[in-house]
């Protein structure tokens, strides 16, 4: 039994997943950024193998993803997480055309052709509105755990609007609201709003296609799921790994490098 | 005796200058604004009297300026930011022409004449990139108080450069930055200088006439001084006696200094505080007229141009 690894190192979480050779899930880890991204990378590549119960040598093939995909020592090969995410929706999707990826520090919407192909994609990651870290401030302002931060606000009743743009005014602003008198859910639903109506005019940018699914840590959040959907006036396909799309994109392409044959940069290899 | 108290509410601090008619600095007080900007308004007024041996009684006029000129009930008149700003340079500084002001959520660049009138201005309030908030995050994130800021930088031997936009972002590249032992004096002084290329890039699109002033918070910050003055090429004004921070408050007392003077050279009572007073009978820039009594005809200058 040959197996394939796929490596997604993201701004704020790493993930790790392992493929067998039919392309199934057999482990998958995930950790919080470290400062250095080469280690965490690393770590999160150890801590799949012991949930999968395998050593390094089982892996014939490993692709690297993510905004530290080039800190990866120890990858056969580096791919965008614009493809990684096209593919890891597609084999689960396989209807989906647009992708809209809400990840902790950028946003990206990309839009696939009839035959799977990437035709264009839109990215904010110039600017934290709209992306994780918006949520982020959130869950600082009202020291709330992201988790809670879904549920919470779906319990609005009368959502505040968010006026700043920025997320550092927006921090502020949420501060405001609540000395105000606001419910926090309230408060809580505006943000949700305001990235809502950021992520709908980016997936507009590449052209809004059916099937649309919504992967990256945000699309955990129910809030999140309905307000998009509600904005973008359509049904989204949500995954329950929604996470690891971009780690399992990556196996996928690792599983075609290895039935392809080709040759694995074993000297670099983590022992 | 005439006094006029002049109060800035801020974004992020409240303040408060006191002018006697010779336009002597009889005191000054600063507070947060925090989140009721009006209640700082009335403590950072307070403040004025602790610093200043005058009782409230002896106050003739109060002018507001600042984003929350509205939240004060007690005072005479208020005066947008701009023109406190242009008044309060020139009259420091005749020969200047561009002001540049960071505050702690916005960033201004002011083209003004020989007569202090505002000709141009760009405002960003939309980001914290290009304001003192970018500096008090990434100082946050390295532990230092904003008070820390310019002395640190100025250790700096080999500034890095902070490539992120974003302040939020920006706070993965310093975390990343320290991981690799830059140290932080060489951060800081890279986010200076980012800080201080947008706000010249800004100062640009008011048309960069010579001479140059700063004002605000940063008129502290000998680094952030220094910073913008080698991207300008020139030297940069400074308001004098520590009245950089103070500078609208300082304009807002000038023009209700102005105002009083105008009020009784012809005749009137000072009104009391939460009423614009009596109409001005000719329409000028400098002179307050409630838009509801303002009179028929008026032959004033031509409105001023905003920029977008």
């Amino acid at each position: 039994m040959e197996y394939v690894a796929g490596i997604d190192v993201g701004s704020t979480q790493a993930k790790g997943v392992i493929l067998d050779e039919h392309g199934a899930m057999v482990a998958q880890a995930l950790l919080d950024m470290e400062t250095n991204m080469g280690t965490a990378a690393e770590t999160v590549f150890r801590s799949v193998l012991a949930e999968a119960q395998l050593n390094v040598d089982d892996i014939v093939f490993t692709v690297a993803t993510g905004y530290g995909r080039y800190r990866v020592t120890f990858g056969d090969l580096q791919v965008t997480e614009i493809s990684c995410h096209a593919r890891g929706a597609l084999a689960e999707f396989p209807a989906t055309r647009t992708v809209l990826d809400i990840g902790g520090q950028d946003t990206k919407a990309i839009r696939i052709g009839d035959a799977g192909e990437v035709t264009d994609f839109a990215m904010n990651d110039k600017c934290a509105a709209g992306t994780g870290r918006f949520l982020g401030a959130a869950s600082f302002a009202l020291e709330l755990p992201l988790s809670e931060l879904g549920p919470l606000a779906l319990k609005s009743t009368k959502p505040v609007k968010i006026t700043t743009t920025c997320t550092v005014f927006a921090e502020t602003e949420i501060i405001g609201h609540l000395a105000k008198g606001h419910l926090p859910q309230d408060v809580l639903m505006g943000m949700h709003h305001s990235i809502a109506t950021r992520c709908a005019s980016l997936v507009r940018r590449v052209g809004l296609a059916p099937e649309i699914t919504f992967t990256g840590g945000v699309s955990r959040n129910q809030a999140m799921v309905a307000l998009l959907q509600e904005v973008l006036g359509t049904p989204l396909n949500v995954s329950g790994q929604a996470q690891f799309m971009g780690a399992i994109g990556a196996g996928l392409y690792a599983l075609d490098h290895a039935r392809a044959g080709h040759p694995q940069r074993r000297e670099e290899a983590v022992r | 005796m005439t006094l006029v108290v002049g109060i800035d509410i801020g974004s992020t601090y409240t303040k408060a200058v006191m002018l006697d008619e010779s336009r002597d600095v009889r005191a000054t007080a600063i507070r947060r604004s925090g989140y009721k900007p009006a209640s700082a308004a009335a403590a950072v007024y307070e403040d004025l009297f602790a610093n200043a041996s005058v009782s409230r009684a002896e106050v003739t006029y109060i002018a507001t300026s600042g984003y929350g000129r509205y939240m004060v009930p007690f005072r005479h008149t208020q005066i947008t930011e701009l023109t406190c700003h242009a008044l309060a340079t020139i009259y420091h500084f005749p020969q200047v022409r561009t002001i540049l002001d960071i505050g702690g959520q916005d960033i201004k660049a002011i083209r003004i004449d020989e007569r202090g009138r505002v000709r141009a201005f760009r405002l960003n309030d939309k980001c914290a990139a290009g304001t003192g908030a970018f500096l008090e995050k990434t100082a946050r994130y390295l532990g230092l108080t904003t008070a820390d800021i310019g002395p640190y930088a100025l250790r700096s031997t080999m500034p890095v450069e902070i490539s992120s936009v974003c302040a939020v972002f920006a706070e993965s590249e310093v975390i990343n930055h320290l991981s690799t032992g830059v140290a932080p004096e060489d951060i800081i002084q890279g986010a200076i200088s980012a800080l201080a290329g947008r706000a010249v890039q800004l100062m640009k699109r008011v048309g960069l006439e010579q001479d140059f002033a700063l004002a605000g918070g940063m008129t502290q910050n000998a680094a952030m001084v220094a910073a913008i003055a080698a991207r300008l090429a020139a030297p940069l004004n400074l308001p004098p006696q520590g009245l950089g921070q103070f500078n609208g408050a300082f304009g807002a007392a000038l023009l209700g200094l102005r105002r009083v003077e105008r009020l009784l050279a012809e005749g009137h009572e000072i009104p009391p505080p939460g009423s614009d007073g009596p109409v001005q009978t000719t329409r000028r820039w400098s002179l307050f007229v409630q838009a509801a009594q303002e009179p028929a005809v008026a032959a004033g200058p031509k409105p001023l141009k905003m920029l977008r």
